[in-house]
């Protein structure tokens, strides 16, 4: 689980207006829901943030999952090899920030199209779990290696210099870098499913997906797709972790802390639905920040407990076509 | 002399082509030839091999064994994407419409692969249903409007040589006469068609050839003008 980062100004978090409005007529929303409002926008905030990073990871493995029918164990990893990537940059090269976000995805993408020609081209006529086993194997030796070098505790990576500080926004204090990452997970959301749903390029990919047999008769280099498909998801994974470091610290286990959720949140969204893994993504962020909020007991299994009920009332997910 | 001629004018040459699912071995030493601007049928029953015969031809799955000269090339070694780039166009079976794109981006699909394919405009002409229904997803539409569809997507890219997978199958009856017409506009465009076919009474009202293939080999040749002569003869190789 994402543990939350220390809650944002939770203390501060009232404006003074809020405040005032409070001392003097709120008096009748405090009894009835026992939460200070600073509380609940902190949390759910962060829940928002939270929902940024499940968005942005569960969107890479459901393209990869639509197309390459693998299920991509080794995204948590590759999410961590974005954040120590923008670290070893910072630190080895004194490269910063900026160019991180655009240096690091690529390098781990080209990892990634390194490890599909090696490793996973092989598999893809056999049943899922082979790719599961693989991947998963992939994630326990890259992570190995790290943990063998770094340790468990985390490397510290500070936010850039233009979005330190904060914005007051009236009613809550928002920290400009966590209003960055969900701004930046924003467009980037949009624009993966813009790409895929309304694009040519999209259409060969959905067409792909569902006959890359036919698509190659068409003319269409459907095995070099595929590699560039791998990349992409990959490199999405690699892009969030660059964004997360600032923001959970850069260790070797970030990744398999939120890599289960995220599996959680593509089972709800269904698996291979790009919409889906983006809505469930964000909302099921939320969801988790209003649970800390009302019964934080219950904050870290939420997600499961919303999954096993999508399961049974609706099998395929949210967003899934039926099979 | 004389053959060398008729030689020179075949887009498509296949020679003792054979042809393997995993272990099944299914055509058995193919052999035929489409000529330029022609349109020629695979008779036969069921499993009798000629939905493989297209597919080897284009390089789907099966492995394969034996010459498809196209043009001047031999096709043989070649992966499916490279044929098609050659000018070859292939219309499934089960037509192949994907559920997930609008009629339009269905159309779109194929890439142009030569110069001289049909425009977006004169297909919607062509086909004024696909036109009205454009946005809508591909398997929304009945099977006479998927088969066109399924059709019209490849007269777009450009390709000379059209293999078209039974286009009349499941179909009725007024548009199977639609389907007819189409492919002789087809031929008349000079495009070279090579259609498999279980219908003989629809095959002899378009097509110029007809080859009778039984356990993956070619059996008998039977000219467009002679099937009259030859339903008897038909009748028994089909089992009709």
């Amino acid at each position: 689980m994402v543990e939350s980062a220390p809650v944002i100004g939770a203390d501060h978090a009232l404006t003074p207006t809020l405040s005032r409005k409070r001392k003097r007529g709120d008096e009748r929303m405090i009894p009835l829901l026992h939460i200070p409002p600073q509380a609940l926008f902190g949390q759910l905030l962060l829940g928002l943030i939270n929902g940024a990073f499940y968005a942005m990871l569960s969107l890479g493995l459901a393209v990869i999952f639509g197309l390459l029918n693998i299920i991509n164990f080794a995204h948590g990893a590759q999410y961590m090899l974005g954040a120590f990537c923008a670290w070893f940059l910072l630190n080895l090269a004194g490269v910063g920030y900026w160019p991180s976000l655009v240096i690091a995805p690529i390098a781990v993408a080209l990892f990634g199209i390194v490890l599909e020609r090696a490793f996973l081209r092989w598999i893809y006529r056999l049943d899922h779990l082979y790719g599961l086993l693989l991947t998963f194997g992939l994630a326990i030796i890259i992570e190995g290696l790290f943990r063998q070098q770094y340790g468990s505790s985390g490397q510290p990576y500070s936010i850039p210099p233009e979005l330190t500080g904060v914005w007051n926004l009236g009613f809550m204090f928002l920290p400009i870098y966590r209003g960055w990452v969900i701004a930046a997970s924003a467009v980037v959301c949009f624009g993966t499913w813009f790409l895929i749903e309304r694009t040519r390029l999209g259409a060969y990919l959905r067409a792909a997906t569902e006959n890359p047999v036919l698509v190659q008769a068409f003319g269409i280099n459907v095995p070099r797709m595929v590699t560039l498909t791998y990349g992409f998801g990959v490199g999405l994974a690699a892009l969030a972790g660059v964004l997360a470091a600032p923001i959970y610290q850069v260790s070797p286990l970030m990744g398999s802390n939120i890599i289960i959720v995220v599996f959680a949140v593509v089972v709800i969204g269904g698996m291979g639905s790009i919409l889906g893994s983006i809505v469930s993504g964000f909302a099921l962020g939320l969801v988790e920040g209003l649970t800390k909020v009302f019964y934080p007991e219950a904050s870290s299994t939420v997600i499961f407990v919303v999954m096993a009920i999508v399961l049974l009332l609706k099998p395929a997910g949210l967003f899934g076509r039926a099979a | 002399m004389a053959e060398a001629a008729v030689l020179d004018k075949d887009l498509l040459r296949v020679r003792d082509l054979h042809a393997w699912y995993g272990e099944s071995h299914i055509l058995h030493g193919m052999d035929f030839a489409v000529a330029e601007g022609e349109v020629a049928t695979l008779l036969g029953r069921n499993g009798a091999g000629k939905t493989t015969t297209l597919r080897a031809i284009m390089g789907i799955a099966a492995q394969r064994r034996g010459s498809i000269r196209f043009g001047e090339e031999d096709l043989i070694g070649l992966p499916s994407n490279r044929i098609a780039r050659r000018g070859i166009a292939y219309c499934p079976e089960e037509r192949g419409i994907f559920a997930s794109l609008t009629v339009e981006e269905n159309l779109l699909l194929p890439p142009p692969v030569r110069p001289g394919g049909m425009s977006v405009e004169e297909l919607y002409e062509l086909f004024p249903n696909l036109a009205e229904r454009r946005r809508s997803q591909g398997t929304k539409l009945s099977g006479g409007e998927q088969q066109m569809l399924a059709i019209g997507r490849i007269l777009r890219t450009g390709a000379r040589l059209l293999l078209l997978d039974e286009p009349t199958e499941g179909l009725a009856p007024v548009i199977v006469q639609q389907i007819g017409s189409l492919i002789r506009t087809l031929k008349r465009k000079g495009f070279t068609i090579l259609l498999v076919e279980q219908n003989f009474h629809f095959a002899a009202t378009v097509a110029d050839r007809h080859f009778v293939v039984e356990h993956g080999r070619v059996i008998d040749r039977i000219r467009g003008d002679e099937i009259e002569g030859q339903l008897g003869k038909l009748h028994d190789y089909l089992g009709v």
